[in-house]
């Protein structure tokens, strides 16, 4: 599959009002990426290594997620692949395909421009997603609050 | 936000049917073509299917069952074309992992701008 459609890919762009080098260190080290993306991963990234951690969102403890390291260019760029619907622990998804999440960041006035594409989706079969959305519903919304809650405190 | 929550998972119990339509190889490659090539005949699409133009008829009513394909007859064939407004609520629904990541770079933004 070469063409990219509509259901393949998310994009994400946001400007961060923090220096590359301080984005960088929330993005490239695995205990500050546990603390915003909530898993307590159990070592640090390398690439082409896997790594593994405990979902530390409210309601889904239950869970590990996987993550396949893919490349690391300091400062700059950082890819990994997991399975993105993973959250029925009864299910085994290796044999599944993966997504792969890139983030790529560059200098703006001000603080840094954060590019995030996660692609790969239309490989993942539509009726496993139709269920994740279902079994994911209520949970995000109470996240929502969570966040709400995290950044007033701060 | 109970509101918008019930109607998202109302939107989500629409979907269920439409992707689990689209959960076979060769119904997506036939959503795939409709697609790209617009309304075709049963005869086009069993051309290069690697499938039966029996298997291809019986994907197209599961496909028009979901409400997804429609079948308009010209004279003696069977022409089909996609009915893109239920594709239109399937790709919402990607646009929940989307919400994902907004609310994972929230919490990203809260941790390095201090």
């Amino acid at each position: 599959m070469t063409a990219t459609t509509a259901t393949d890919r998310i994009e994400k762009t946001v400007i961060i009002k923090a220096p590359r080098s301080r984005v960088w260190r929330a993005i490239s080290d695995a205990t500050q990426f546990g603390e915003w993306f909530r898993v307590n991963l159990d070592g640090q990234f390398k690439a082409g290594e896997t790594i593994y951690g405990k979902i530390t969102h409210p309601g889904y403890e239950h869970l590990t997620m996987e993550m396949v390291v893919d490349r690391i260019e300091p400062e700059r760029f950082f890819s990994y692949r997991w399975h993105p619907y993973a959250v029925d622990p009864k299910v085994d998804y290796t044999p599944e395909p993966m997504t792969l999440v890139e983030f790529t960041l560059e200098d703006v006035s001000g603080g840094t421009r954060l590019v995030i594409v996660e692609s790969g989706f239309d490989k993942i079969p539509l009726a496993r997603r139709a269920e994740a959305f279902r079994m994911n519903d209520g949970g995000w919304a109470e996240q929502a609050q969570n966040i709400d809650r995290y950044v007033t405190q701060s | 936000m109970s509101r918008s929550r019930s109607a998202a998972a109302l939107r989500l119990h629409e979907s269920a049917p439409i992707f689990a339509a689209l959960g076979d190889e060769t119904r997506l490659q036939i959503v795939a073509r409709l697609c790209a090539e617009g309304p075709l005949s049963i005869t086009r699409l069993s051309d290069g299917a690697g499938v039966t133009r029996q298997a291809i008829t019986k994907h197209l009513n599961a496909l028009s069952a979901a409400g997804l394909a429609k079948n308009m007859k010209t004279g003696r064939e069977q022409i089909w074309e996609l009915d893109t407004r239920r594709l239109e609520i399937a790709r919402r629904c990607l646009d929940r992992i989307s919400d994902q990541w907004d609310v994972a770079l929230g919490r990203l933004k809260a941790l390095v701008e201090e």
